[in-house]
């Protein structure tokens, strides 16, 4: 099957007004010898055929029930209200490309302006992009602006080991181009952020904390800012959108940009993308930021529309001397958080935090009566929103498989993966759809390798 | 389209207003952290009614490939079939989560093992990596690994990119980031890269040029074979930009001459939508002397005592991550259907028409704009959008096509051609279509020479007239600034 809708006759029609008398005679320039290769790939097939085909490979994963399931490590499992897909279903939203016409694309336009605008007001900061590629990516952008406003003068950044240990390898990965830093304070896992503040100097570029931390716990940021700031480096905060319903946002405690990965607001797993990244900052650096902005302005009738704004940024306009390559982003997953975030509204977002904190802090207490269980052994006294860590008399490793093959249960994300010294910990993640039956299911699977 | 005033979310809010309820606490409540608390998160209070309304009414104020036809020159805006958005929304692949054991996501690390499979095959590469996000993306992973190349080999001095002067404003922009410096290439009198420039060019300061072929005037450069053995001669290595894949997937395969990195834009090629302007997919595939680098993990299949089965590997010297987990998966979901749904032959057949109808519509719109490299071209080409001695510039007719119910063409690029119309008409769009967007294009060649001023204050049918982009980046309104009542 082929979506191309020429008849004979057509094709006959435009071949001649052409002047070729075959299709393949278009081709000419392409060199002989590679024209036209046999490729080996699976025959064509119908659509009534793909649906069934693909269903086959979709079952071929284990079935998740996400109600059982406790994995979040960054990629969470939320209820995502029906309108959102609603939204994300319209054709002329989805089949649509970059508003560079902006008289045919005010939809868009306006619907990725009011994204901004509750990104602002959730993080408490004075300018959002219009969206980055994933939580991670927007991290690395916002350590290459960091380096930009240092303008060569500083080497250092400094990073908190309690970041996603995927975004810090992503950062690594971006600083092997251009900007070239040293990173700091993320070789011990274990390492607090007191530590941390002992590295700051007048070489540092940056500070990168995430709260709450990949660990599920909150940071002590009491005076962190100022010390960032004092050193003259700039204070960058990963997040997670949905802990803002109840928490302190990032701005109110001096955050210079704020990142996040979007997926937790209306956005499925889907294994692992696409996902959203949320980067705001600061006004100061609106003409470092990377990535699309849209801007509010009027018609030749005085009406208010909206383009995309300050573009001398961008590579389209300024190449190789561009604040960033980002051409294509995440708008489409922008779309669904901000279609989220209207239908929650100020009420549902909080409703949504409080049930993840008090669901898995029952969880954590339930798990914590458990004999040679252990919650959260290394902060005990730190608060946590919606994960936690749990010790275990028995690798990590075993427990999953245990409860995955006798209880239907995926367990949680296994620290071990990351740092060998973790072996015997999971980082386990309770949110709304987590009832108070499954988490039960979970506190007794676990007793069973607690004996 | 509505010509309403649309009022923003925060304008419709009112306070205590709710759109949904969420399950009643059924656990013991434990004390929040009173110092960590915030008062307000500032969102719009709103009901669901209100909220699929609003939506409703801005999709009305947008245009995509489902609305009408949508000619945008390097971006292969054709139809998204929407079994592609049935598959990827199946939970089996939307619910999994991407830190599950791989033992229990066979499925997907077989449809990732296949789709890589099939990538190479298509383009021609010994190995590909799915996790690049985006074209643009792409170009930046691709650079690392050439820079980690000659990096190994201690080949330290190779600084420079050569680069088209027709380029993508990625490819110079990728280069800046990856450490390297952009050198622009003069194009020949036939719209070619010139040979003798990349020849004067070519020495041991060069890590590689960035081919995009067909280039950015849709034409296939003719002098390819030879500049691609100049750059290898020389040491440097080849980067193509897959951008214009869609007029070369069943046709010719980039790896067959000779380019040692590609990649591939899932969202253009391979069907899956645009979304306004992402998400997206930009997989890179690369020779044999590049497979070590690719960014990690990718899919294996390991055969063993226990059977086979799909597992996931970081190759040896992997430049490392370039995004969380696997890269953009629900993409890969909806272009794997597209590639089982055509096979090689419908692919090529794909190709095929793409070139027929630009084909088409340069020869039924070259005696109106004129076409300054007329010859057969590949999946798009490139016209002048002026009139001569009226005033009237691309600018004007691209907004005066609005009107006419069509989406401009890319207009002012490639810059080595002025008062570019960069038109790709892809091959799901008929006959009859391409001949009313023809006829309306040779309306408004007249109506330039009858009432100019009509077409220079187009559009007049949109649900906004020209937007003032000079007071948008002077006020920098880039928040709503609505204050919220609160009760």
């Amino acid at each position: 099957m082929s979506f191309v809708p020429h008849s004979e006759r057509e094709r006959a029609e435009m071949l001649a007004a052409i002047g070729v008398a075959r299709i393949e005679d278009l081709f000419a320039d392409v060199p002989a010898h590679v024209r036209f290769p046999a490729l080996k790939l699976p025959s064509p097939t119908s659509e009534l055929e793909i649906l069934r085909d693909m269903q086959t490979l979709a079952n071929r994963n284990a079935a998740v029930d996400p109600v059982l399931s406790f994995l979040g490590a960054g990629t969470y499992h939320h209820f995502r209200p029906a309108l959102v897909d609603y939204v994300l279903s319209r054709g002329e939203f989805y089949t649509s490309y970059t508003q560079y016409q902006p008289e045919v694309s005010q939809g868009m336009l306006q619907a990725l302006f009011e994204y901004q605008s509750m990104i602002c007001r959730l993080t408490n900061m004075e300018v959002s992009n219009a969206s980055h590629y994933d939580g991670a990516t927007a991290l690395a952008e916002a350590v290459l602006l960091a380096l930009n406003v240092a303008a060569g003068k500083r080497s250092k950044v400094l990073l908190s080991p309690g970041v996603h240990p995927q975004y810090r390898s992503v950062v690594k990965t971006y600083l092997r181009g251009a900007h070239t830093a040293t990173i700091l304070g993320d070789e011990d896992s274990a390492a607090e952020l007191e530590r941390l503040k002992g590295l700051l100097d007048e070489d540092t570029a940056a500070l990168i904390i995430q709260n709450p931390n990949f660990f599920g716990q909150c940071e002590p940021i009491e005076g962190l800012a100022e010390a960032v700031h004092r050193v003259g480096a700039l204070f960058i905060v990963v997040t997670d959108p949905i802990s803002l319903g109840l928490f302190r946002p990032p701005g109110a405690y001096g955050a210079d940009v704020v990142v996040a990965d979007g997926q937790c607001l209306g956005i499925p797993p889907s294994f692992g993308g696409p996902h959203l990244g949320i980067f705001a900052a600061r006004m100061s650096h609106v003409r470092r930021l990377s990535g699309h902005l849209v801007g509010e302005t009027i018609d030749a009738d005085g009406r208010r529309g909206y383009v995309l704004t300050l573009a001398t940024r961008e590579q389209h306009i300024r190449r190789a001397k561009a604040t960033s390559n980002i051409c294509t982003n995440a708008a489409l997953c922008a779309l669904a958080a901000a279609a989220y975030l209207a239908t929650l509204g100020k009420r549902g977002l909080r409703q949504v935090a409080e049930l993840c904190f008090h669901r898995s802090h029952y969880a954590a207490a339930e798990i914590s009566k458990l004999k040679r269980l252990e919650i959260n052994p290394q902060a005990p006294t730190k608060p946590f929103f919606k994960e936690f860590v749990v010790r275990l008399p028995a690798p990590a490793i075993e427990v999953n498989t245990h409860l995955l093959k006798q209880h239907g249960i995926i367990g949680g994300y296994d620290l071990g993966r990351d740092d060998p010294r973790l072996k015997n910990h999971l980082l386990i993640a309770v949110t709304e759809v987590n009832t108070r039956d499954s988490i039960d299911r979970l506190v007794s699977a676990l007793g069973e390798v607690a004996k | 389209m509505t010509r309403d005033k649309g009022p923003t979310l925060y304008e419709l809010s009112v306070p205590d207003r709710h759109g949904l309820d969420l399950p009643a606490p059924d656990v013991p409540q434990s004390p929040l952290p009173a110092g960590e608390l915030r008062s307000d998160c500032d969102l719009p209070e709103l009901s669901q009614l209100d909220v699929a309304r609003h939506y409703l009414k801005l999709s009305q104020r947008n245009f995509g490939v489902d609305s009408g036809f949508y000619p945008l020159g390097s971006c292969t805006m054709k139809f998204n079939p929407k079994i592609n958005e049935q598959v990827a929304r199946l939970p089996g692949f939307a619910e999994s989560h991407p830190l599950q054991e791989p033992e229990t996501v066979q499925g997907n690390l077989a449809l990732m093992f296949e789709l890589q499979q099939w990538l190479a095959e298509i383009g021609g590469f010994a190995g590909v990596s799915l996790q690049p996000a985006a074209g643009a993306h792409g170009e930046f992973t691709g650079l690392l690994m050439m820079r980690a190349y000659h990096c190994e080999r201690g080949d330290l001095k190779r600084t420079r990119i050569l680069i088209p002067d027709s380029a993508h404003g990625t490819n110079p922009a990728s280069t800046t980031m990856a450490g390297f410096t952009a050198v622009e290439l003069p194009s020949d009198e036939r719209g070619n890269v010139d040979p003798d420039a990349v020849r004067v060019a070519c020495n041991d300061s060069v890590a590689g040029i960035m081919i995009t072929n067909p280039n950015t005037l849709g034409l296939f450069e003719e002098h390819l074979t030879e500049v691609v053995q100049l750059v290898h001669a020389c040491g440097g290595l080849v980067y193509g930009d897959g951008a214009n894949m869609n007029a070369l997937a069943g046709v010719a395969r980039p790896g067959d001459f000779g380019f040692d990195v590609m990649h591939y834009n899932l969202h253009k090629t391979f069907s899956t939508p645009h979304g306004g302007g992402g998400p997206g997919s930009g997989p890179v595939g690369v020779s044999t002397r590049l497979t070590e680098f690719l960014p990690g993990p990718i899919v294996e299949l390991m055969r063993d005592a226990d059977g086979a089965r799909y597992v996931l590997a970081v190759p040896a010297k992997s430049i490392g991550r370039v995004s969380t987990y696997f890269g953009n998966f629900g993409m890969f979901v909806r272009a794997y259907a597209y590639i089982r749904q055509h096979g090689a032959k419908g692919l090529r057949a794909n190709s095929e028409h793409a070139v027929l109808n630009a084909n088409y519509m340069r020869v039924k719109l070259r005696d109106t704009f004129a076409v300054p490299f007329d010859r057969i071209n590949m999946h798009e080409f490139v016209c002048r959008g002026t009139i001569e001695g009226t005033g009237v510039r691309a600018l004007d007719v691209s907004k005066r096509l609005l009107d006419y119910g069509f989406h401009p063409p890319t207009n002012y690029f490639p810059l080595i051609v002025p008062e570019a119309l960069m038109i790709e008409p892809t091959e799901t769009e008929a006959k009859p279509t391409l001949d009313a967007f023809v006829t309306a294009m040779q309306a408004i060649a007249k109506e330039a020479q009858s009432d100019p001023a009509l077409v220079k204050s187009a559009p007049h049918g949109t649900p906004v007239k020209r937007l003032d982009e000079v007071k948008a980046a002077r006020e920098l309104v880039l928040s709503d600034r609505t204050k919220v009542a609160s009760k």
